[in-house]
C-alpha cells in the first residue's frame, strides 16, 4: 500500500473517464450534491441508503455488498475510483468498506469534490446506464475493524486516536459544527485517546499531505506507530480518512478503524469518559 | 441577486432551536457593487464555493460548499471563530464572535 496504490489525482480522472477498466463512484455526506453535478460517467452510492445495514447498526451483508456493487457493474478486477465533498470523509469510509470485503484495487481522487470544483473541472447531471456485472466478495476483514470491547481493552495499552476536532474532543461540541448537536448521550472522549484531528493529514484544497509529513503529524503527536491503533470519529467517517492515511498511504499494518465510534461508545453504560483538552 | 430585508445571508432558520444551537451562517456574493448606495449588499451567488469553520486556536472544526443560493451554515458553540472561503480563484477569511441564541447571519463578498 501507498500513494501510488491508493491515490489518484484529478489528472488521472480527466484522463479515465472512458476507460472501461473504470468505475468512478462518488459518495457524499449531502447525497443531493450529486444530483447537483457530478463527475462524467460517475455513479453515485449513497452512504445510508447503500451502505447502511438499516436494521441493524452494521455494515451490509456480504450478498448486499455483492449485489451492490454486481448492479453497478463493478467486477472483482475493477478499479475503483471513490470521491466525495466534505474532504472524502464519506469517500473515505467507503473505501475502508471496500477493504473490509477484499476489493483489490480501490482509490481515492485525492482532493475529491473540492479539489475538482477548485479547479474549475466540469460537473454533468447525466447519470450514465449501469452496466451489470458478476461481482464475489471476500469475508470481512476484521483486521482492519474495530468493536467496542477492543477499545475498552486498549484504553492505557494500545494507541487510541480521536481524529474529531478538538472542540469535539474536549466534550464541547457533540457533533461537526455543520451538523445539528447531536451524537452520543454523553459528550467527550476515550481515556488516553489522542487527539489528531483528521485534517491535520489535509491540505486546505483537500489533498493529502506528503508521508513525511503524515508520520510526523502522528509520531509527533505521541503515537508509538509499533503498536496497534485504533482510529475512532464520532460515526466513524472521518476516522476511515485517519485509517486511510495511517494504513494506507503509510502502509501501517495494524491499524483499525472504530466505525462505532462516539454515537457508540457514547451512549455505553459504565465505560470511562474523559473531557477536556 | 439583491438580498433584502435587513439580514443578508444565510438559509431559513425555522425550525432550528435557536435557544439550544449557536448558528453562523451567511452567504457568499462575488461581482457585487461593495459601495451599494442603499447599504444592502448585493452581487451574484457563489455556488462553487466552500466554507470552512477554524476554532480559536485555527484548528479546522467544519467544512460546507455553499448551496445553489450560495448559503452556508454552521452549528458552533458561543467563542471566536474564523470563517475560510474558498472557491475557484478566491480565498478569504472572516472572525466571527459567536453566542448562543443570536444567530450570525453574514455575507462575505469575494
Amino acid at each position: 500500500m501507498s500513494r501510488e496504490t491508493s491515490l489518484v489525482t484529478a489528472d488521472w480522472v480527466a484522463e479515465n473517464l472512458n476507460n472501461p477498466k473504470v468505475v468512478i463512484v462518488e459518495v457524499d455526506e449531502d447525497a443531493t450534491l450529486y444530483d447537483q453535478g457530478h463527475i462524467e460517467n460517475s455513479i453515485r452510492f449513497h452512504w445510508r441508503d447503500d451502505l447502511q445495514d438499516g436494521l441493524i447498526r452494521d455494515l451490509i451483508s456480504k450478498e448486499k455488498f455483492e449485489a451492490l456493487l454486481s448492479k453497478s457493474g463493478i467486477s472483482n478486477d475493477t478499479t475503483v475510483i471513490l470521491y466525495g465533498g466534505n474532504n472524502n470523509w464519506f469517500a473515505t469510509y467507503a473505501l475502508w468498506y471496500f477493504k473490509v470485503y477484499g476489493h483489490a484495487d480501490v482509490r481515492l481522487l485525492d482532493g475529491g469534490r473540492k479539489r475538482w470544483e477548485l479547479d474549475a473541472r466540469p460537473f454533468v447531471t447525466e447519470v450514465p446506464t449501469q452496466k451489470i456485472a458478476k461481482y464475489v466478495a471476500k469475508e470481512r476483514d476484521n483486521s482492519i475493524r474495530a468493536y467496542r470491547d477492543e477499545v475498552i481493552a486498549a484504553i492505557g495499552t494500545g494507541n487510541i486516536v480521536d481524529v474529531r476536532s478538538p472542540a469535539e474532543f474536549s466534550g464541547e461540541l457533540a457533533a461537526p459544527a455543520h451538523l445539528p448537536q447531536e451524537g452520543g448521550q454523553v459528550k467527550g472522549h476515550i481515556p488516553t485517546a489522542k487527539n489528531i484531528p483528521w485534517s491535520k493529514a489535509a491540505n486546505e484544497d483537500g489533498t493529502f499531505k506528503s508521508e513525511a509529513e503524515l508520520k510526523e503529524i502522528y509520531v509527533g503527536a505521541g503515537v508509538d506507530l509499533s503498536k496497534d491503533t485504533i482510529a475512532y470519529c464520532r460515526i466513524g467517517e472521518r476516522s476511515a480518512f485517519s485509517w486511510f492515511v495511517l494504513h494506507e498511504l503509510l502502509g501501517i499494518e495494524n491499524v483499525k478503524n472504530y466505525d462505532g465510534s462516539w454515537t457508540e461508545y457514547g451512549s455505553l453504560v459504565g465505560v470511562p469518559v474523559a473531557v477536556g483538552a | 441577486m439583491k438580498t433584502c430585508g435587513a439580514t443578508p445571508g444565510g438559509p431559513s432558520l425555522d425550525g432550528i432551536d435557536l435557544t439550544k444551537q449557536t448558528v453562523i451562517q451567511g452567504v457568499i456574493l462575488k461581482d457585487g457593487d461593495a459601495q451599494s448606495t442603499d447599504g444592502v449588499p448585493n452581487g451574484t451567488p457563489v455556488a462553487n464555493g466552500h466554507v470552512r469553520l477554524l476554532d480559536a486556536s485555527g484548528e479546522f472544526t467544519a467544512e460546507v460548499p455553499t448551496s445553489a443560493e450560495g448559503q452556508f451554515r454552521f452549528f458552533a458553540a458561543p467563542g471566536t471563530w474564523t470563517i475560510v472561503v474558498q472557491a475557484p480563484g478566491a480565498r478569504t477569511e472572516r472572525t466571527i464572535q459567536a453566542k448562543q441564541g443570536v444567530p450570525d447571519d453574514i455575507f462575505i463578498s469575494i
